[in-house]
């Protein structure tokens, strides 16, 4: 996994609550095998006008004037101020990995679902939460400022504003120490391989109902 | 000390280690998969060199873009049109091949939608943990089962691991006190509770559901209930384990036999939470006080009672969420203050993961026997979540009942709850659906979703607009 440790970005805001991942990546591009290549297909039911297939060249498709992420002012922004439970719906980590393909590293939000959150993580993005006055703040400060940047320090737990303030943000220990590392959970897990072994075989004698019965 | 609760019991036997920091591995006893989160998982794993620790624990099905018409499901593979559909379908036959992994493929009488399949085949046992590449993994818990979705990367880990990296969740209690009136089902239970706490009111718990209404269901009523608890954003919902658990398990292919079902059953029949157990958070409804349910905009919360109307943005007094209202009716093209059973409908979807079980068919078979889907209606899909689902079905007569009444009969797959395969409905379209999600585009590009229950979903086909199936079910009765 990549590494995180400090990004500096421009801000695109979605003034929205409950995006889901439907809106993050429509099912259709749900068929691909691969992991990456969803960044052009990012909100596609709203930044195109028309519906998207994959494997259409989406450069020729109308764009959506009205969507955020269509004004010239947010091209190239890294990271997402969003609403209220950001994420929620389905599991589909082709949400983060769309996000990730266009280049978001860090969001922005008062809440999140758990899965979307926990997924995150996983690909190397830092989703923050913050209090919604403090996101209502940021919202106001993105809109008046064109160009409007943060800067995120993971080790220091910071968002540094313009202006020179800083919003210090709470993470998971554990999580900041893999995004930090961008260590892989699965080679992790395995250094605890003899743990898993020996409550595997304890929970195997106290209930074998489990284990190989097959239709 | 107080007692526990299911889920802290659940918790605490799967708990293989706990690390400083409130992160734990937690051994997972069953892995489902099917042709969307997987492949990657795969990949990954093909990747790095490695092979699944318990190949055994993994049962897979393909569901997702499954065409669900006669004619294509005779072509076997090449009735997937979709080239790339049928690639990704392709892939999960090929990855389970090669990593050992039992699955029911496309042709095989038994495939279905994961969800309907895995407690059918009794591949979700009671105080199981179980997780699956697909948020509706919370169904399972409808069994005692501690069942959750997860994203691929997990899906990975799990296969990699037999583990789950987890912080423990927090205990919610929503507690359905009464008797159900007639005419109302799980489906409106369930719809009522996402009103009553929203889509983000079980965020970071584990709901229990409980209290008489609930145990009286049957299991199928019960997966239902379970099925949305990530509608209310629980990743995982519960119900103790009871009688009616262990009667609807019994004699299922991977259910233990003889002394082992004994024993275990023994072991199942603690899966309650303790009279004394602590909840963060309960919440008290009454089973009297629940009607047939209908959403109106594009989150589940946004529900109404049949006998009510569309809420004015103008009169809520949160701005936010007023927004979300006005946004959700725009998309809609609904407006306030319009009755709910004024909203014409197009389309009629019977089925997905929340209802195509055999008793939600009977519901909806019941309400339309006799009659014929209205005029207007231009789509009307029953769509039975898995082959056995189907064969029950057609053994009591009830594809008679459907077609005779207009609507069409199709073959088992996840369809248009979340239209990846041909089943799409079109823009502007309204769909009386018995799935779980409203979501804008949810069942097609520019689609309008309302989610009821199957037999609310029967009376809309009949008459082309949504009425309260309780004065159906009354006029026959007569």
């Amino acid at each position: 996994m990549r590494k995180f440790t400090k990004q500096s970005g421009l801000v695109m805001p979605l003034d929205r609550a409950n995006v889901d991942t439907d809106f993050i990546i429509p099912k259709q591009f749900l068929k691909s095998i691969k992991r990456s290549g969803f960044g052009v297909n990012l909100f596609d039911e709203h930044r195109y006008l028309d519906k998207g297939e994959p494997g259409r060249d989406n450069s020729q498709r109308p764009l959506n004037p009205d969507f955020v992420m269509n004004q010239p002012r947010y091209k190239g922004a890294s990271v997402l101020l969003a609403r209220e439970n950001f994420g929620c719906g389905s599991s589909r980590e082709h949400a983060p990995w769309a996000l990730d393909d266009y280049g978001f590293r860090v969001i922005i939000a008062p809440s999140y679902a758990d899965i979307f959150f926990n997924n995150c993580f996983k690909n190397g993005i830092l989703p923050i939460v913050l209090e919604r006055k403090i996101v209502d703040s940021l919202f106001a400060a993105v809109e008046a400022e064109e160009g409007f940047e943060l800067t995120v320090d993971l080790e220091e737990q910071k968002i540094a504003l313009p202006s020179g303030e800083s919003i210090a943000f709470e993470v998971d220990s554990f999580r900041k120490y893999c995004l930090m590392n961008g260590l892989d959970d699965i080679g992790l897990t395995l250094k605890d391989a003899d743990k898993i072994k020996h409550f595997e075989q304890n929970w195997r004698a106290a209930s074998p109902w489990y284990f190989g019965v097959q239709g | 000390m107080a007692g526990k609760t299911l889920y802290d019991k659940l918790w605490d036997s799967h708990l293989v280690t706990q690390r400083d920091d409130g992160t734990a591995l937690i051994y997972i006893d069953r892995q489902l998969i099917h042709e969307v989160t997987s492949p990657q998982a795969f990949e990954g794993l093909r990747l790095a060199g490695r092979l699944p620790w318990r190949a055994d624990a993994n049962f897979a099905t393909p569901d997702h873009n499954i065409p669900t018409t006669k004619d294509e499901r005779q072509q076997g593979l090449e009735g997937i049109k979709d080239p790339v559909s049928r690639i990704q379908v392709t892939t999960l036959d090929d990855n389970c091949r090669e990593f050992g992994i039992f699955e029911l493929d496309m042709n095989d009488e038994r495939q279905g939608i994961v969800h309907v399949v895995g407690p059918e085949q009794g591949a979700t046992l009671p105080g199981m943990t179980i997780v699956c590449g697909d948020s509706h993994t919370s169904t399972h818990g409808a069994l005692g089962a501690l069942a959750h979705g997860i994203g691929t990367s997990e899906v990975e880990h799990v296969m990699a691991t037999q583990c789950l990296l987890q912080t423990k969740m927090k205990n919610m209690l929503i507690r359905v006190d009464g008797r159900l009136n007639p005419g109302v089902t799980a489906k409106d239970i369930v719809l009522a509770i996402i009103g009553e706490i929203g889509t983000a009111g079980g965020t970071g718990y584990t709901i229990e559901f409980g209290g008489e209404a609930i145990m009286s269901l049957s299991v199928e009523g019960r997966m239902t209930v379970c099925n949305m608890a990530i509608e209310a954003g629980a990743r995982a919902g519960l119900i103790a384990v009871d009688q009616t658990t262990l009667e609807y398990i019994k004699g299922r292919p991977f259910a233990p036999k003889g002394e082992m079902w004994e024993q275990a059953c023994v072991a199942w029949r603690e899966l309650v939470s303790d009279s004394d157990a602590h909840f963060d958070r309960v919440v008290v409804i009454d089973a009297a006080d629940i009607i047939p349910q209908v959403t109106w905009g594009t989150s589940p919360e946004m529900v109404a009672p049949i006998t009510g109307e569309i809420p004015d943005p103008d009169k809520e007094s949160n701005s936010s969420r007023a927004a979300n209202m006005r946004q959700a009716l725009k998309y809609m093209g609904l407006k306030p203050g319009t009755k709910i059973t004024d909203i014409q409908l197009d389309c009629i979807f019977i089925g997905s993961c929340t209802n195509s079980r055999i008793e939600d068919l009977r519901a909806a078979a019941a309400v339309v026997k006799g009659h014929k889907v209205a005029a207007t209606v231009e789509m009307a899909l029953v769509v039975p979540g898995s082959g056995l689902v189907k064969k029950q079905a057609e053994a009591e007569g009830l594809d008679k009942i459907f077609i005779e009444a207009g609507l069409e009969w199709r073959e088992p797959g996840c369809s248009m709850c979340l239209a990846m395969n041909a089943d799409q409905l079109g823009a502007g379209k309204h769909c009386a659906s018995t799935s779980n999600r409203n979501f804008e585009g949810r069942q097609g590009f520019g689609g309008r979703t309302h989610l009821v229950s199957p037999a609310m979903a029967a009376a809309a086909a009949i008459n082309g607009h949504f009425v309260d199936v309780r004065d159906m079910l009354l006029t026959q009765d007569r």
